[in-house]
């Protein structure tokens, strides 16, 4: 086969018999990274039952899915991943891999790339390849988001990368005849160093504000947690969803589910309304690919009409309920 | 001579700004507001050191100097002047006095639990009738086998009813004026040992200010506090101590004043402009602003004296008189420069001002600063 | 029972400004804190601390000079011993060359129980340190801890995740990342304050002769990432800004919005 050819790598979570989101988002945004260093886009998926996702995994360009498919791995647990990863990695040396930063990908990410004696560099937002050295160039925000570094990992293999889920967009790109390779698990039961006792999920009736189309977000601006009240009449006639920026959050305004932001989630709705936030970058990070970003603030020298693609200057508790008004 | 601050005096700053920004200033507005005493904070004022911070180690305490102690005093009482003073009476009012003038039996049993913060102090002199004149109280305590049996009554009693343990000051000798009255440690909770009414205040509200009744109180020998007669030299050396705790507080009262106006000013604007571009107020600040400095200079020196045993009761009257006239002056200008915003409960200046008042009149009065003063230029 | 805290010193990314003119961050004036989530670390140690007098806690960092600062914080919060790493040589470290160092410096101290870390730096943002220092240590790693008990050699701990959590055991030694969840970091207390502002020497510093480590994997040398170049982020394009009353202004946006057909006509 191609067995000189390089190859990218996406580790392809899975939970409960799903791919995380990112994984196809990833897999989209490794497809030209796999052109430009003429590659094999890879993806590698442990579980249990999980050979069907191999199908989805090629829609979205995987040309080879190598999976693991025993019970030790059903649920993510930290020494079990590392370990058959790194067998794995040794044995097929790929120049890049890529991991989702979900909890668990932060988990295994510099796990592994300790035992491989190799670079990782975390929630990269941008990934080229130089033209000249080939090298992976992993763009990621440090300080809060406010400056950014291109990092490069030039005499260690593989070059790991973790991307945020939300940062790119998932786009098919089926391929055809996709490769499915099963390998035998390496892991010892003495390998398994912890004990998941139960798992919890939240019953929470929260709306998932990364899903959501359309967005009416509160910051500092808005003085009260009766603001929120406020956006919520307007989300609702919008049929939208309400978050909040850091400082809401902080403020106990509005529920930290909620935030939007470098610590908080990174969203892409439609249309996203930035109601009394100053636009600071940890903000901007979170929410600034939105397809339309409409600010509202009585600063007209606030950061955030520089991002915005509409500004209105003015005071949010006159023009929200006018808003409302005219929309009927 | 050293105008700036050590390391550790610094440290304790950044420490006490933190909490009082972070625990105590969320619950200033409620506490004024319902008159409640703020338990809460009493007991985080013990975990972290604050109580008994100023007593030596030895005891039980932080074994701070008293500079470290006024800026803890200040900080928060830059947030809630209540708090403030919980703080100092415990520690000027009940504490110094066990450690200057405490049996090492009466140290064992009432200092360390005070100094620790797990037992909180108060301090009785003044009487309905006996105010600035606190020579002529009528509580009496009459010599019996065992010890004292006192009867009589005290008003405006910091931490009142929330005190676990109270220095008080009773007649032993009414024929011999002051130097017939003695001081007497006693706990809440001893039969004969009753609470009056709580006071309903112009500001501090969430400060316990209640009147002790006593009635056949019975108090052993070895509750006496310093020797018989002499219990008027503990009251006057325990207030002159006192003061440099109040003098702290007012310097935070004022600063804390001053620091909600400069913000205010930077964000209003009238005529299109901020009003802190005006030279009215850009003045009125100066003055609040330099006057601050002074009384906080002027307490800090009360304070340096007293840890070097050097006289200081001048110094702390001139510290108290200042500083709290300060106060008055800075919370008044305060709410002067909020508007009519300052005079509504939505800001914290109407509460600064109705706290500064107090400054002025307790642990002696301005008019009694002044006499200390006088007759300390004058002789 | 030893308990080693790893802490960092980093700038607080919530006061840094833009300069207007070239875009670019300023550092100077910016005020250095120990990094939050280290302070949720340090406060669970201290909280084991409280409820047994045999519990050591040592906080270990790896920084300039001017973090000696951040762990006197710790120490006049109530840990027992500050141990600061501070070379040339381990200055431009990545995560795997910091992990290496502080794996090197956890060798050095000995014997050890658990390793608290914060979950991440403000500064850094990677979250890669504690995972690393686990494996380079060998131990068992558990990360992103909203609760923690320990009884005897068992850890059980709340682990946060994305739509709830998992109740996860391991054994001791064992390394834990710490959140923001897991509970308020205490302040300094007066007794330790002046305490440890009365020593002379309150942090240990190490240099790289103290520790047993190959010069090539510690610092720049040994960081197998290394940044090719920083930048300001950039913002897009021209704002179209909407003027006018406030229903004019409010018309003016349900048209734009119907237009793009994100508002129903």
């Amino acid at each position: 086969m191609t067995e000189n050819k390089k190859n990218v790598w996406v580790f392809a979570e899975q939970r409960e018999g799903e791919l995380q989101p990112v994984v196809l988002e990833l897999l989209s945004a490794a497809q030209q990274i796999a052109v430009d260093l003429d590659a094999q886009l890879t993806a590698i998926l442990f579980g249990k039952d999980i050979k069907p996702l191999a199908t989805v995994l090629a829609e979205y360009g995987a040309e080879k899915v190598i999976i693991c498919d025993e019970p030790e791995f059903e649920i993510y647990q930290t020494e079990p991943y590392t370990q058959q990863l790194y067998a794995l990695v040794t044995e097929h040396n790929p120049e890049v891999l890529f991991i989702g930063a979900t909890h668990n990908g932060r988990d295994l990410g510099p796990r592994l790339a300790s035992r491989l004696n190799t670079g990782l560099t975390a929630d990269c937002t941008k990934l080229d390849v130089d033209a000249e050295t080939k090298e992976l160039l992993m763009t990621r925000p440090a300080f809060g988001g406010n400056l950014m570094a291109t990092i490069i990992c030039p005499n260690h293999r593989p070059q790991m990368a973790t991307v945020r889920p939300g940062v790119f967009k998932a786009e098919k790109q089926p391929v055809a005849n996709s490769e499915v390779i099963t390998v035998p698990s390496v892991v010892k039961s003495t390998d398994v160093l912890t004990e998941i006792v139960r798992v919890i999920k939240e019953n929470s009736t929260e709306e998932d504000i990364t899903k959501a189309r359309i967005i009416v977000a509160g910051g500092r601006g808005l003085g009260k947690a009766e603001g929120f009240a406020l956006l919520q009449k307007l989300a609702d006639k919008l049929d939208g969803t309400v978050a909040g920026s850091r400082a809401a959050v902080d403020a106990g305004w509005i529920k930290s589910a909620r935030q939007v932001g470098q610590t908080g989630k990174n969203v892409q709705p439609e249309l996203y309304i930035a109601c009394g936030i100053s636009g600071a970058i940890q903000h901007l990070v979170g929410m600034n690919s939105s397809r339309i970003i409409v600010a509202i603030n009585t600063d007209k020298d606030a950061p955030i009409f520089k991002t915005a693609h509409y500004g209105l200057v003015g005071d949010v508790y006159q023009i929200i309920p006018e808003l409302i008004h005219q929309l009927g | 001579m050293q105008f700036q601050l050590t390391a550790t005096q610094i440290m304790i700053q950044q420490m006490v700004r933190e909490f009082a920004h972070q625990d105590i200033q969320p619950l200033a507005a409620l506490t004024d507001e319902t008159s409640t005493f703020p338990r809460g904070s009493v007991e985080k004022m013990q975990r972290y050191g604050l109580l008994g911070m100023n007593i030596p180690a030895q005891y039980g305490g932080g074994g701070t100097d008293s500079i470290s102690y006024v800026i803890a005093v200040e900080e928060i009482s830059k947030v809630c002047a209540t708090t403030g003073v919980i703080l100092s009476a415990h520690n000027s009012l009940f504490c110094d006095p066990l450690l200057k003038f405490g049996t090492s039996v009466q140290q064992e049993k009432y200092l360390v639990p005070a100094a620790k913060g797990i037992k909180l102090g108060a301090f009785a002199l003044t009487e309905p009738n006996a105010g600035t004149d606190s020579a002529s109280q009528v509580t009496r305590a009459i010599k019996e086998e065992n010890g004292y049996r006192i009867t009589g009554s005290k008003i405006f009693i910091t931490n009142g009813g929330e005190a676990d343990f109270y220095i008080i000051f009773a007649m032993t000798d009414a024929s011999k004026g002051t130097r017939g009255i003695s001081a007497f440690i006693i706990e809440k909770g001893w039969p004969g040992f009753d609470f009056g009414r709580v006071e309903e205040k112009m500001g501090i509200h969430g400060s316990s200010t209640r009147e002790l009744i006593f009635q056949d109180l019975i108090v052993p020998q070895e509750n006496l506090l310093g020797e018989e007669g002499r219990g008027f030299k503990v009251a006057m050396q325990t207030l002159d101590g006192g003061r440099i705790g109040i003098a702290a507080q007012a310097v935070g009262i004022a600063q804390g004043a001053l620091d909600q106006t400069v913000a205010y000013i930077k964000q209003r604007k009238q005529f299109n402009q901020e009003i802190a571009k005006f030279q009215a107020v850009q003045f009125t600040i100066a003055d609040m602003e330099t006057r601050t400095s002074a009384a906080r200079l002027l307490t800090y020196q009360a304070a340096d004296a007293k840890d070097k045993g050097l006289a200081f009761s001048n110094l702390a009257a001139m510290a108290k008189l200042f500083a709290s006239e300060t106060a008055t002056y800075v919370t008044n200008k305060a709410v002067q420069l909020h508007g009519g915003y300052g005079y509504t409960k939505e800001y914290p200046v109407e509460r600064m001002m109705r706290d500064a008042k107090i400054t002025e009149i307790y642990e002696g009065t301005s008019e009694v600063q002044r006499m200390v003063i006088a007759a300390h230029v004058i002789g | 029972m030893k308990i080693i805290v790893c802490i960092k010193q980093v700038p607080n990314t919530k006061e840094i400004r833009i300069d207007p003119e070239t875009g670019t961050m300023i550092r100077k004036g910016v005020p250095s804190i120990i990094n939050p989530d280290d302070k949720h670390a340090l406060e669970a140690a201290l909280a084991l601390k409280d409820n047994d007098d045999e519990v050591q806690v040592t906080v270990l960092s790896m920084g300039p000079m001017q973090a000696k600062e951040a762990l006197i914080e710790c120490l006049c919060m109530g840990a027992d011993e500050a141990i600061l790493l501070s070379d040339r040589a381990f200055g431009g470290a990545d995560t795997w060359a910091t992990a290496n160092t502080l794996a090197a410096a956890v060798r050095k101290i000995g014997e050890f129980d658990l390793i608290l870390c914060g979950q991440q730096a403000i500064d850094g943002d990677t979250a890669q340190v504690g995972p690393q220092l686990a494996d380079r240590l060998k131990i068992p790693q558990v990360t992103y801890a909203q609760s923690l008990t320990l009884e005897g050699k068992t850890l059980t701990m709340d682990r946060q995740m994305e739509d709830g959590w998992q109740v996860i055991k391991t054994q001791l030694p064992a390394l834990v990342t710490a959140t923001r969840k897991l509970n308020h970091p205490r302040l300094m207390n007066i007794k330790d304050i002046v305490r440890v502002t009365s020593q002379e020497n309150p942090v240990q510093v190490l240099g790289l002769a103290d520790i047993q480590i190959n010069p090539d994997e510690t610092g720049l040398k040994g960081s197998p990432t290394r940044v090719k170049r920083s930048f300001s982020p950039t913002i897009g394009s021209e704002v179209h800004m909407i003027n006018g009353s406030t229903s004019d202004i409010a018309g003016e946006l349900i048209s734009v919005l119907q237009e793009l057909l994100l508002v129903k006509k």
